[in-house]
């Protein structure tokens, strides 16, 4: 037992070929090879529709684009973080403590934080090239750039060490934390930026009126990043759970020499 | 039949119920698995030696006994809780003196004592008491416990475990930066507390006179428990 | 849970009298903020309008080195082990270094104050003095429950001293905006103009009921949580 995953070697579960083709089928399971194909299916719809097949806008042009993919991938950041607190509460709320929640919150977590990051780029981009501003003082693009730090903040505490179930529990309590931090920012900013009246630059985050293809365009892209964020999570909480699987089963033959140490002594 | 019976103050069910009972039980420090697989078993009232080398687990098996390290596995029950099921249930009845002592440097002997003993219960006598005992209430009460020497603090800590009034002692080396006289005081404080009712758990090297305190003997390597004695 | 939470605070605040650490250190950080935000910033009008902003940085900075303190105080010695030995009531330990970060914060913010009305020409409106204590005291109660549940959080752990700011800033953005939005409103700040030339002593009081939410949600949190965050070694 011990064996199976100190030595990729001998691993049976591992393939013959050598190279990356050894990794090949060690996580993947029928479902999430379905699932992988129907995302890249998605996405080479959403390239067409994005970028082809759907018109110009009458005011922005192409820049539009973007929206194709900016608008999926909040979608996808704020998904991934609401999963987040969502497999927090119920590692922690629930009699007995199942690691696999924590192990889905820390995936999760980290492919928010990636999408989060996409988000606020191509968001930049296009307030770029419609508005002429990156960035704008409104309650949600600071609400989001507060919970990208903030997330970032949570990957961190994940890394503070310790037990399998330390890391869970600190991570968990911290997780529900900051559900609670993100009301409450949003909910200041949104009150501090109706103060200002200044109707001068519009909200560069402001609703695009779209309709037709382009909504159809959109929706492509949500549900095909949707299905890219699941076949990300699935795998990654799959790594998580090798890797964790890998410290417990070193325990085995980490404890053999140690017994054996005490062997050496009374021999020695 | 002995004046104060620890065994009854313990619990109510079974006169000779162990205050500490572990079986085959695994404890790990980030990977490393202190604790291989160690059984032991200790009575009321016992003063119980563990030696062994260093690194053989004997701190890991003391901070185990006070709640502070889960079980990986295997069970351990401590003054009848079962300490899978809840750890912290055995905390204020158990007293931990380990490498550090625990105590604010800003703060004098007598605040030290006084901080622990309050959040324990015990009232001002028994504060003063325990500094009586070992020495520490004449001018050393006052000063601020960063300014001690190492063997002062090992008194002071001794002084706020006492105040706790805890049933099991767990000393991990307590005898290291004690002078001579430090250590005869500590084998007194030692005696009395069992006198008292309390059990103690003692990790040393200092074989000679942890030997004259001690009822029974166990040497602890590579994670376990190897052997056992009585000690006349 | 109330008599260790006593116990904690007094213990937290005769060290602090006995150290005199945040007399001695702290103060100074703070007040040299100030200064520094001067040089800074380095047009008079400006730093009169934004002085309400500045102080609570400065507080927000300044926070971060109490929180860092009142860890390290424990973890010096392997306090905290033995306050989790003792089975010392956690949610108590909680309120008890709350109250005393609480305490130390008023002090500085006091002497803030003070710094603030000579280094930048502040001139508070009497009117605003009750505003200006209750927002203060109302914002410190948050920012002691707060600080003292991440410093719980990061207390003993390799690389707190980065992860501590990571974690706290965020968390305090509500306070610094509604409590400088409520120290404008009450400093009867008149920027001439025009743009905030409305601001009247009663727009602050919707902000003191928002940081008042925010101590009430942090608080409660901090009691239930801190307990489970000591536990794990």
């Amino acid at each position: 037992m011990s064996a199976t995953l100190t030595n990729a070697e001998n691993d049976p579960r591992l393939g013959t070929r050598s190279g990356f083709g050894r990794w090949a089928g060690v996580t993947s399971t029928g479902f999430s090879r379905g699932l992988g194909i129907a995302t890249i299916v998605g996405l080479v719809w959403l390239v067409l529709f994005g970028l082809v097949f759907s018109p110009q806008d009458i005011v922005q042009d192409s820049s539009v684009r973007i929206l194709y993919v900016h608008v999926p991938t909040a979608w996808v950041a704020y998904l991934a973080f609401g999963f987040t607190a969502f497999s927090s509460a119920m590692y922690l709320f629930r009699k007995k403590k199942s690691l696999a929640w924590d192990r889905v919150a820390g995936a999760s977590a980290e492919i928010g934080v990636m999408f989060m990051g996409l988000t606020l780029i191509t968001g930049a981009l296009w307030g770029r090239l419609t508005w002429g501003v990156f960035w704008a003082w409104d309650a949600r693009l600071t609400t989001t750039a507060f919970l990208f730090v903030t997330y970032i903040g949570y990957l961190a505490v994940r890394r503070l060490g310790g037990s399998h179930q330390a890391r869970a529990k600190r991570s968990s309590i911290f997780g529900l934390l900051a559900v609670l931090e993100i009301p409450l920012v949003h909910f200041s900013v949104l009150l501090w930026r109706s103060l200002h009246q200044e109707a001068s630059v519009a909200n560069p985050n402001g609703d695009v009126k779209m309709d037709g293809l382009m909504l159809f365009s959109l929706f492509v892209g949500i549900i095909s990043f949707s299905l890219l964020y699941f076949w990300l999570v699935l795998h990654r909480q799959r790594v998580l759970y090798l890797e964790d699987r890998y410290e417990d089963a070193d325990l085995d033959s980490a404890l053999a020499e140690r017994r054996s140490e005490s062997q050496a002594a009374s021999n020695g | 039949m002995p004046a104060s019976d620890p065994a009854n103050a313990a619990s109510s069910t079974d006169a000779a119920a162990p205050v500490v009972e572990l079986d085959d039980v695994v404890a790990v420090l980030g990977r490393f698995p202190a604790l291989a697989g160690a059984t032991l078993r200790v009575n009321p009232g016992e003063v119980l030696l563990l030696k062994g080398p260093n690194g053989a687990g004997k701190t890991t098996l003391l901070r185990l006994c006070a709640g502070l390290l889960p079980l990986e596995r295997g069970h351990a029950t401590v003054l009848g809780h079962n300490l899978a099921v809840d750890r912290s249930a055995i905390r204020s009845e158990v007293g931990l003196l380990g490498h550090q002592n625990g105590l604010y440097g800003d703060l004098s002997v007598r605040d030290n004592v006084r901080f622990w003993g309050r959040t324990a219960g015990a009232s001002e006598q028994e504060i003063a008491a325990a500094l009586a005992q070992l020495g520490l209430d004449g001018r050393l009460a006052t000063v601020a416990a960063g300014r001690l020497s190492a063997g002062q603090r090992r008194r002071t800590a001794l002084a706020c475990l006492i105040a706790r009034r805890a049933r099991l002692w767990l000393l991990d080396e307590p005898h290291a930066g004690l002078d001579a006289e430090g250590r005869d005081l500590l084998d007194d404080v030692i005696r009395q507390s069992v006198a008292a009712g309390a059990t103690v758990m003692v990790a040393s090297h200092e074989l000679e006179r942890a030997q004259a305190l001690a009822t029974r003997m166990v040497t602890v390597s590579g994670g376990l428990v190897v052997a056992s004695e009585a000690v006349s | 849970m109330w008599r260790t939470a006593r116990l904690v605070a007094a213990k937290d605040l005769t060290i602090e009298w006995r150290s005199r650490q945040v007399t001695n250190q702290v103060l100074p950080f703070a007040g040299l903020t100030l200064v520094l935000f001067a040089f800074a910033l380095d047009r008079d009008d400006i730093t009169v309008r934004v002085a309400p902003g500045l102080f609570w940085l400065a507080t927000t900075f300044s926070l971060i080195v109490l929180v860092q303190r009142a860890f390290d105080v424990e973890t010096a010695d392997g306090a905290l082990d033995t306050l989790r030995v003792a089975g010392v009531d956690p949610a108590g330990i909680y309120l008890g270094k709350a109250l005393a970060l609480a305490v130390q914060l008023v002090v500085l913010e006091t002497l803030l104050l003070i710094g603030v009305i000579v280094f930048y020409a502040t001139n508070i409106d009497p009117a605003g003095y009750v505003l200006t204590a209750v927002t203060a005291l109302v914002a410190t109660c948050g920012l002691a429950f707060v600080g003292t549940l991440y410093g719980g959080l990061a207390a003993g752990a390799k690389g707190r001293e980065t992860l501590l700011p990571l974690l706290l800033l965020p968390v305090v953005a509500p306070v610094l905006i509604g409590a400088t939005r409520a120290f404008e409103a009450a400093f009867g700040t008149d920027g001439g103009d025009g743009i905030r030339s409305g601001v009247e002593i009663a727009d602050g009081w919707p902000w003191v009921g928002m940081l008042a939410v925010f101590a009430a949600v942090f608080g409660a949190a901090g009691v239930l949580a801190f307990g489970p965050l000591m536990e794990e070694a």
